[in-house]
């Protein structure tokens, strides 16, 4: 396999609770070992949990950036209250790092600057991502749910824009003002004692026939199974899609970056990646369904695929 | 929770099944006669089979609306149909003109559904638009007799729902 | 404050005029808005019908044109809002940034309303809604407390809609993707959650069993009040424990709230239901005008008539309350 184009690798920001040096150290080590190009990085999914990774921010930039990496910040992916329509404004205007919109608000306070839209901003076609390219946008990470043709019309109606697509990771499927994880707990999300620190890589949901399905993680609730758009890559990068983005799982990180490095130079086979991927991130399930056109949690393989006669 | 009448439900037992077939299937025929907009907002799903099974009458209709057929049979006998309701007879009828609202009857547990949802979820929604009235509708089908039959059914109709509470007319 | 009430077909339509609606909400027959279910919904004729018989009654008619533009298929939302432009709506309820800037750019004297699905939850992101498309109103997503909401319309030069009874989302609205991971469609991208296509009710020994696509949503006892099985309102395992991981099968109802809801600046109310019945639609209308301009002692006995109506038959107040979180 040879891909004549190729992609960036990008790591998203971290959705878990984890605490600060576990958080410091993750991004120490793919500082130095990671070959991604582009970080974004921030508490993304609850207000409440800022407090744990902001004093290693500093250190963290410093050391990504020596390593060669481009920072990029996340806004919150739901704002509701004064205190987070605060926080997003001083980034927004304090940030010296580009900053990634997860939210409207920012969509707003972001117009006339170089910035990212995250994967939880819903844009579905290439008019969306017209109107805020047109706001200043450079970069939109696609969300998780598209499948290839709407990912395919996009490329080719803005050749040259730089899209990405959420590759790898448990998928963000929903957000509410309501914290299942804390009720699971028999707590409230006023009084959740950030019990979600104790799932550093979610809280599995089950249906009463056992089946695994999703992961609670705080107000976010996930895909159980991890994303893997791996084998699937190549059409879409000679389509011309920029980045590729890995959603951090607690997991070693580093290596996942290095197998979909190697399939995306040719270096490695999707089907041995994925195999070896089974054996960096144990025990879940992958699924691609979503740009198959399936239900999300579905897993296509190639070969499987070929069989049926492709998509 | 109205019932048909245990008196009424014996007499149906006995009576011939081709006899009941045909008032039901003169009734169908006339409803569709009168509501083409029903038919056509049923779309694909004309061709779909569905079943009402009252659990206060012993009898079962298999129905299929792209070639108005309907079919009669004893409970227990019951023809395979795609999609099938079960509930009160009173309440199925009352369904078929729109007066009752099917969610929180099923909700309640009054109704039971199964098969294809989507061919219900049809049905229900093109009976809910087209403006059935059951009294109008058989009275139109007893000629001189009209006036009389629908009055009748009309008073029948308003005994049986007594107890539901059903706002508008 | 106005009742913006539900419409699924044009007979529902008409019972909503009747009832004392001072607006209709409803959409076209397809993937254009987010009750795209079978049977329902208005063709072309029947919207401009409606429209036209709203008008003579000095009813106003909102189009919802809140799904996300499927990319490839953009034409069929533009011309839905072309075709209610034409036909007179006097808004579209739009939840799509590109469709958004289509409608604000061909037809500036449009007026145009958020959608709920666009999950606009804060002052900036109004802010943004206004300053990009002209939006006139946002129906705000059932995220806000009541007094998150008051402190919202003061910030803000934008009418406020905000939902008061019926089917409740849990999750932030148009930001879910759940029940397109077990079935495939989406309720952004196809106008349908939990679609029918995908449910099965199975009969297990005494209990009811619903199944979504590949998944058990819920087991019902013998005589326990069901639900559909929409993912959100299921019963889950966490750990040992089995119950309602999100929320109980249960209804929105504020209408105990009317007044602080008044209080805090909000104009106009909005019954969710497309889906429901006609005979729903009446009842649920008449009920809500009455309680308008009811006292609160005559307010609570229509409230618990409306209860039964509801899925699970029970209420909550949601996100309106701060202790719901």
């Amino acid at each position: 396999m040879t891909v004549t184009a190729t992609a960036a690798l990008s790591l998203g920001p971290v959705y878990f609770l984890w605490d600060g040096p576990k958080w410091r150290d993750f991004y120490f080590r793919i500082a130095d070992e990671a070959a991604v190009e582009h970080v974004t990085l921030g508490e993304t999914v609850c207000s409440k949990r800022q407090h744990f990774s902001e004093p290693h921010i500093a250190e963290v930039v410093e050391r990504l950036e020596a390593g060669g990496k481009t920072v990029t910040f996340s806004t919150l992916a739901m704002v509701t209250l004064e205190r987070e329509s605060r926080h997003v404004r001083d980034l927004i205007r304090d940030s010296v790092h580009p900053v990634e919109a997860n939210d409207l608000s920012a969509l707003g306070l972001l117009k006339g600057r170089p910035h990212s839209i995250g994967p939880l901003v819903n844009v579905y076609n290439a008019a969306t991502a017209r109107v805020l390219a047109a706001r200043g946008a450079e970069n939109i990470c696609l969300p998780p749910e598209l499948p290839a043709s709407s990912i395919q019309g996009i490329l080719a109606a803005m050749p040259g824009f730089s899209f990405e697509i959420f590759a790898f990771g448990r998928m963000p499927l929903a957000i509410s003002a309501r914290c299942a994880h804390a009720r699971s707990k028999g707590l409230t999300k006023d009084n959740c004692q950030f019990i979600c620190g104790d799932e550093p890589d979610g809280l599995p949901l089950r249906t009463l026939d056992r089946q695994s399905f999703l992961v609670l993680n705080g107000v976010q609730t996930m895909s159980n199974s991890c994303a893997v758009l791996l084998d699937d890559l190549a059409p879409l990068v000679k389509a011309g899609l920029n980045r590729v983005r890995l959603s951090p799982q607690d997991c070693d990180m580093v290596r996942v970056a290095d197998l979909y490095r190697g399939v995306l130079d040719g270096r490695i086979d999707g089907e041995g990646a994925i195999a070896d991927l089974a054996r960096v991130y144990p025990g879940v399930r992958f699924s691609n369904g979503f740009l198959h056109h399936q239900e999300g949690a579905a897993w296509v393989s190639r070969g499987r695929n070929a069989a049926s006669g492709g998509d | 929770m109205p019932s048909f009448p245990p008196f009424l439900a014996r007499s149906i037992d006995v009576t011939p099944l081709w006899l009941v077939e045909r008032v039901a299937r003169t009734i169908f025929s006339g409803v569709l006669r009168a509501h083409p907009d029903l038919f056509e907002r049923l779309g694909d799903y004309r061709q779909t089979r569905y079943g009402f099974a009252p659990v206060d009458l012993p009898l079962h209709f298999a129905v299929v609306p792209a070639t108005q057929s309907l079919i009669v049979s004893r409970r227990g006998q019951s023809q395979p149909v795609d999609a099938r309701i079960e509930g009160p007879l009173v309440l199925l009828l009352g369904l078929l003109e729109g007066r009752c609202d099917a969610d929180a009857l099923f909700f309640s547990r009054d109704l039971a559904v199964t098969g294809d949802m989507e061919a219900m979820l049809a049905l229900r929604n093109a009976l809910d638009d087209s403006t059935i009235d059951l009294p109008r509708e058989i009275g139109a089908l007893a000629g001189p007799f009209s006036p009389l039959v629908a009055g009748t059914a009309r008073y029948i109709r308003a005994r049986a729902l007594e107890g539901r509470d059903v706002t508008w007319n | 404050m106005e009742l913006i009430c539900p419409a699924g077909t044009p007979a529902a339509f008409r019972e909503a005029v009747e009832a004392g609606a001072d607006a209709v909400y409803c959409g076209f027959r397809d993937e254009t808005n987010a009750r795209n279910f079978p049977g329902l919904n208005f063709s072309r004729q029947e919207m401009r019908q409606s429209i036209g018989l709203a008008r003579g009654k000095g009813v106003s008619t909102f189009v919802a044109l809140n799904t996300f533009m499927r990319a490839g298929a953009e034409a069929l939302w533009y011309s839905a809002a072309d075709d209610a432009v034409a036909m007179g709506a006097d808004a579209l309820i739009l939840a799509d940034f590109g469709l958004m800037a289509y409608v604000a750019e061909k037809y500036p004297d449009q007026r145009l309303h958020v959608s709920v699905q666009a999950s606009a939850s804060n002052p900036d992101a109004i802010r943004f809604l206004i300053e990009a498309f002209a939006a006139k109103r946002v129906v705000l997503p059932r995220v806000l407390t009541v007094q998150d909401i008051a402190r919202l319309t003061r910030q803000i030069d934008c009418e406020v809609e905000v939902f008061a009874f019926g089917g409740l989302c849990v999750m932030a609205e148009g930001r879910c993707s759940l029940s397109s991971y077990a079935t495939g469609k989406s309720p952004n991208m196809n106008g349908v959650c939990s679609p029918a296509s995908h449910v099965r009710y199975r009969q297990d020994g005494t209990d009811l069993v619903s199944e979504l696509g590949a998944y058990t949503i819920n087991r019902f006892g013998p005589g326990e009040a069901s639900g559909y099985p929409t993912l959100c309102k299921g019963r889950f395992e966490i750990g040992d424990v089995q119950g309602y991981a999100f929320e109980d099968p249960v209804s929105l109802d504020v209408v105990d709230q009317i007044d602080a809801l008044k209080a805090a600046g909000v104009s106009a109310l909005k019954i969710e239901g497309r889906q429901r019945g006609k005979a729903y639609v009446a009842e649920v209308v008449s009920s809500l005008k009455k309680a308008l301009v009811a006292s609160p002692e005559e307010r609570a006995a229509l409230v618990a008539r409306l209860r039964t109506m509801s899925e699970g038959q029970r209420t909550t107040a949601g996100a309106y309350e701060k202790r719901w979180r």
